[in-house]
């Protein structure tokens, strides 16, 4: 009686770490977990602190790099999140300027994630109809750069017409860039990755020109005019900190990308298209059609995400290289499988790394470009699931878990 | 009987589609001949002379320098550009095409710099001499990715493999000299391309998500380096490598005009020359190459016939990796005596672009590289000539002209038929 009972729980037990074994989720925390360790050890690696504890001796050096990357991650996560006493602390004080303070690392990483969220979202739609968009950076910039433009040029108008209009402009300037490669892909067969490579580049190299030319504020060289007071999304906040209205239009953009993909006939249309288009051509659905438009939105969520980052943030463009939302937000899409919903989860984690990284630079020396070697391991490891199923021996997971495809060059559909 | 017809249909269509391709060359080389004419003949006045300075600056090879009527050349440019138009429209050029094709386009070039420099001299010679250094990381670029897709493998990573080349030139050139420096930038790109070979062989991840991380990694960990190590003062030596000087081949460098511009340069330049050779060679004219092209259009037949595809294919790629390694040492070792952030500058893309607007041969590669190389000179000097484009638009010229080419509107590219999917033997 007594052993029955025991190998029940053991047999649940058993159950369970099976499931846990197989499913998706443990495999992308491990993923995102083996890519801090590995970026916790170039930190390590890269110090000169820490060499200097190995010669002293060499259980020393192990506890003095444990330290380090302790201390790393943990400024990550004060500059990315804030101090959580702090924060309890200045909410019972009442005082408003403590609480600004102490609140600003997470509200500002919320700031940070408002593009991402969108680009992810861009890219995932994309991916979830078989179509790489490496483009999202250019359409990001196309965006940007047109809602500056309506924005300082439209004068006058009450906010309400304003903010919308401008939004509008950038979101069509981000679609027809997404439009043109999409169209050539569906007509032409051209592979939309060289396509949308080339239009990042013909987009910086057009914001460049607008910048310095025709843009160009008369009294400050390599910057834009001020976009107009009424053109300002709305901010939550007094001025030191700018979360807007933004992250709630991400935020319903995803949820309505989930639910179009998901809940609807159009939607079904799009993943047919993006797990199998011969099967797809065979059942009637028009995936040239799909394959234009899908590129299309996503142009649009892209030019979306530089419309809000320049009406909620910058209010002007200046002369830069990148802005590196569009590219990582390839990353943010395949974290999240291309799920709208999980792209707000990833995309947060990415807007919170890119933020408190700031903080980390500071406290610990660690440039912040250790968020991209972050990045890449992670994206590495969930690119390749076989690789993280051998270091931690997990099973192989449950048929069905499909995966869009992604259609080859030349190849017409 | 409705079969033959369905042939004829067939057959109808294509010549169509070819007729129509004719014509639109023809309309192109037209409105380039119009161009010409109504843009720049009409602004110049017919008394101003154009001095084009034959010799490089420096050179001590001389080669008389031409000076003639600026209006005069622009008119008769323009006419021949209309004539081929219209006789390519009419009649067709048939397989000279693309060569009647590039001609135009150097019409339409020498009569945009007759116009610039009109009542003034400008360095031709200098600006052929410049166009060949550009092209280069742009040529080996593209012959990186050649070789990488004519296997079947599809590699956006070079501007990743690049600009680790270029990083760790710098590092060990200023320790050890640059001999090795240059070298081990060699070995750096190829052992990049491994982790983008087990990535895409291997393990069978979608080669342009293999490619996009690898180019995510390579700039993060090349700027966190520098950002770490390189800028502290007390590592400064560590990125102090210098460059190659320029030596010039003895006698062909005498040649009157050709020879400054092309024989009086620095190893890479040469080694640009021999490497177009020797992988045209090694690709169209050995067994190796053959099999090669069979793994990148054919995999299974290739398979089939006993040639080992993983085998093959990760040779290519680490092979690719390593001339990516080497355009990037160009960088530091060759360019800039040091290494910066931001010194590749796309130019990994731009040699994509070349591989595509070559039609993946190395030879349509270096002339496509020349090509953008030329675009980027005619960018940087564009000031000085007064031309009213601004040159930010004339460095679109290569994007836009490769994505052209892609869609198949004037001529046809296209890549091998296996590129970007992953080779899975069928077990037994």
């Amino acid at each position: 009686m007594k052993e029955n009972k025991f190998s029940k729980i053991n047999n649940f037990l058993k159950i369970f770490l099976e499931e846990v074994s197989r499913s998706s989720l443990t495999y992308i925390i491990l993923a995102v977990f083996t890519g801090l360790v590995l970026g916790g050890i170039i930190a390590a690696a890269t110090t000169q602190d820490i060499y200097e504890a190995f010669d002293e001796s060499f259980i020393g050096g192990i506890s003095a790099s444990l330290k380090f990357i302790w201390k790393t991650y943990s400024s990550l996560f004060l500059g990315s999140f804030g101090n959580p006493s702090k924060m309890v602390s200045s909410l019972f004080s009442g005082d408003k300027a403590a609480m600004r303070t102490a609140f600003k690392p997470f509200l500002e990483s919320l700031v940070v994630t408002t593009p991402y969220l969108l680009t992810g979202v861009a890219i995932a739609l994309g991916f979830q109809a078989g179509v790489f968009n490496i483009g999202g950076e250019g359409q990001l910039f196309m965006g940007s750069i047109m809602a500056g433009w309506a924005g300082w040029t439209f004068k006058g108008l009450p906010p309400i017409v304003h903010v919308p209009l401008a939004l509008l402009i950038g979101i069509l300037a981000g679609a027809l860039w997404g439009f043109i490669p999409g169209w050539l892909k569906a007509k032409t067969g051209s592979h939309e990755v060289i396509n949308t490579i080339m239009m990042n580049y013909i987009a910086f190299n057009l914001s460049q020109y607008l910048i310095v030319g025709p843009f160009q504020d008369p009294n400050e060289s390599f910057k834009t005019r001020f976009i107009e007071e009424s053109a300002h999304l709305y901010r939550f906040f007094e001025d030191p900190l700018r979360l807007n209205i933004g992250i709630l239009i991400a935020i319903v953009v995803a949820v309505l990308a989930w639910y179009v993909l998901y809940k609807t006939t159009w939607g079904f249309e799009i993943r047919i298209v993006g797990l199998n288009p011969k099967a797809s051509k065979y059942a009637g659905v028009n995936s040239s059609l799909i394959t234009i438009l899908s590129l299309t939105i996503s142009g649009a969520i892209a030019g979306l995400a530089g419309s809000v980052e320049m009406l909620g943030v910058n209010f002007r463009a200046v002369q830069s290289l990148t802005t590196g939302y569009g590219f990582d937000a390839i990353a943010i899409a395949l974290l999240a499988k291309n799920n709208p919903l999980m792209v707000i989860i990833t995309a947060m984690l990415f807007g919170f790394m890119r933020q408190g990284s700031r903080v980390m630079q500071i406290n610990t020396g660690i440039p912040i470009d250790i968020i991209s070697i972050l990045q890449a391991f992670i994206l590495f490891f969930i690119a390749a699931p076989a690789i993280i199923r051998t270091i931690y021996r997990l099973k192989e997971p449950k048929q069905g878990d499909l995966t869009p495809q992604m259609t080859g060059s030349g190849e017409k559909i | 009987m409705e079969n033959t017809s369905k042939v004829t249909k067939k057959i109808f269509k294509k010549v169509e589609k070819a007729k129509s391709r004719q014509r639109i060359i023809g309309i192109i080389m037209f409105a380039i001949g119009m161009l010409i004419y109504f843009v720049l003949s009409r602004n110049t006045s017919p008394d101003l002379e154009t001095l084009f300075v034959m010799t490089p600056g420096g050179s001590d090879v001389t080669t008389p320098d031409i000076t003639f009527n600026s209006l005069l050349i622009t008119n008769i440019l323009a006419i021949l550009c209309v004539l081929a138009g219209i006789f390519q429209y009419i009649k067709g050029f048939g397989k000279f095409t693309n060569i009647v094709l590039v001609l135009v386009g150097i019409m339409l070039t020498i009569s945009f710099l007759t116009w610039g420099a009109s009542g003034g001299s400008i360095n031709v010679g200098g600006m052929l001499r410049i166009m060949i250094v550009r092209s280069v990381p742009i040529v080996l670029g593209a012959l990186s990715g050649i070789l990488c897709e004519r296997a079947g493998v599809v590699n956006i990573a070079i501007e990743g493999m690049m600009i680790t080349g270029a990083l760790v030139g710098a590092i060990l050139g200023s320790l050890f000299g640059l001999w090795i420096g240059a070298l081990s930038a060699i070995i750096a790109g190829g052992l990049i391309a491994v982790i983008h070979a087990i990535l895409s062989i291997k393990y069978k991840v979608d080669q342009i998500i293999s490619g996009t991380i690898i180019n995510i990694f390579t700039i993060g960990i090349t700027s966190y380096l520098v950002t770490k190590i390189l800028q502290e003062r007390e590592w400064q030596y560590l990125n102090e490598s210098g460059i190659f000087l320029p030596f010039s081949i003895p006698v062909l460098s005498k040649i009157p005009f050709i020879g400054p511009i092309l024989f009086d340069h620095k190893i890479f330049v040469y080694a640009m020359y021999i490497l177009v050779i020797v992988l045209t060679v090694a690709l169209f004219r050995t067994k190796w190459g053959l099999r090669l092209r069979a793994v990148g259009e054919h995999p299974k037949a290739a398979d089939t016939l006993g040639i080992n595809v993983f085998k093959i294919r990760y040779v290519a790629v680490i092979l690719s990796g390593m001339l990516a390694g080497f355009a990037g040492s160009y960088f530091s070792l060759g360019s800039a005596g040091y290494f910066n952030q931001s010194m590749t500058a796309g130019r990994g893309f731009i040699g994509l672009a070349a591989m595509i607007f070559g039609n993946w041969t190395p030879v349509g590669a270096l002339g496509s590289g020349l090509l953008f190389g030329f675009a980027e000179t005619l960018a940087d000097n564009l000031q000085l000539l007064n031309f009213p484009i601004p040159s930010e638009i004339l460095l679109m010229v290569p994007y836009i002209l490769t994505m052209v080419v892609l869609a198949g509107v004037v001529g046809r590219s296209r890549g091998p038929a296996a590129a970007g999917i992953p080779y899975e033997k069928e077990s037994l």
